[in-house]
């Protein structure tokens, strides 16, 4: 069970890569899990992620084959 | 309806006549437009360029998603979204939003909703370059006054 996780803007910057592949636990995890998964810790205040390039929250499941993405505030207009 | 992303310097206004042409003459009793540009300074520091990042296929459905949304809950007969990306440099455009309707409060209102919900929801961040070479994230968005 994989899925591509992406990583955006100074997000993207402090970890020196823009996407990775992570190896999900059996049964699956959240948006939340993944992140400590990947990162042993808890998320960022004000992380804010999308499932499929749709907003999600540190709740959201993840599974299977899933786009993840994790980003700052955004800041555009 | 259309949402619209730009690698290089855009003419909101070429858009707005553009888009206004599809709309029947009949009906179009208002439009709403608003057009924003880089400025040459944030917070009291010369920002000498700009970089906006995306994030390609979400953004586009977020903003499709949000001018939907716009069209549900006011009568418009149109509306026409773009927004830059890239490397940016100051007075180029970076957000046009125009909507149109039978009425000015339908086409005012909708126009100030979706440039709102584009600024807090859609996937954009900013990085400003100063004088000096430095480069810093836009941590949130201007107030808007």
């Amino acid at each position: 069970m994989t899925v591509r996780v992406h990583y955006f803007a100074r997000l993207r910057e402090e970890l020196g890569r823009s996407s990775e592949e992570a190896e999900l636990p059996a049964g699956g995890t959240t948006v939340g899990g993944l992140w400590q998964q990947l990162h042993q810790g808890t998320p960022p205040e004000r992380l804010m992620a999308a499932v499929n390039q749709e907003q999600a929250g540190l709740d959201t499941p993840v599974s299977d084959g899933d786009e993840v993405a994790y980003f700052p505030p955004v800041t555009g207009g | 309806m259309a949402v619209e992303i730009y690698h290089e310097d855009f003419d909101p206004w070429a858009l707005v006549a553009r888009a206004e042409q599809a709309i029947p003459a009949h009906a179009r009793g208002a439009a709403s437009v608003f057009v924003g540009r880089m400025r040459d300074f944030n917070e009291n520091e010369d920002v000498t360029g700009l970089f906006l990042e995306h994030y390609p296929g979400m953004t586009e459905r977020e903003l499709e998603r949000i001018v939907a949304e716009a069209g549900a809950r006011w009568p418009l007969l149109g509306c026409h979204v773009a927004h830059r990306v890239g490397d940016v440099r100051p007075g180029d455009a970076l957000v046009l939003v125009a909507t149109w309707s039978a009425h000015r409060v339908a086409a005012r209102d909708a126009c100030s909703d979706i440039l709102e919900r584009l600024k807090h929801e859609a996937p954009f961040w900013k990085r400003e370059t100063l004088t000096d070479g430095t480069r810093r994230w836009v941590e949130k968005n201007t107030p808007g006054f």
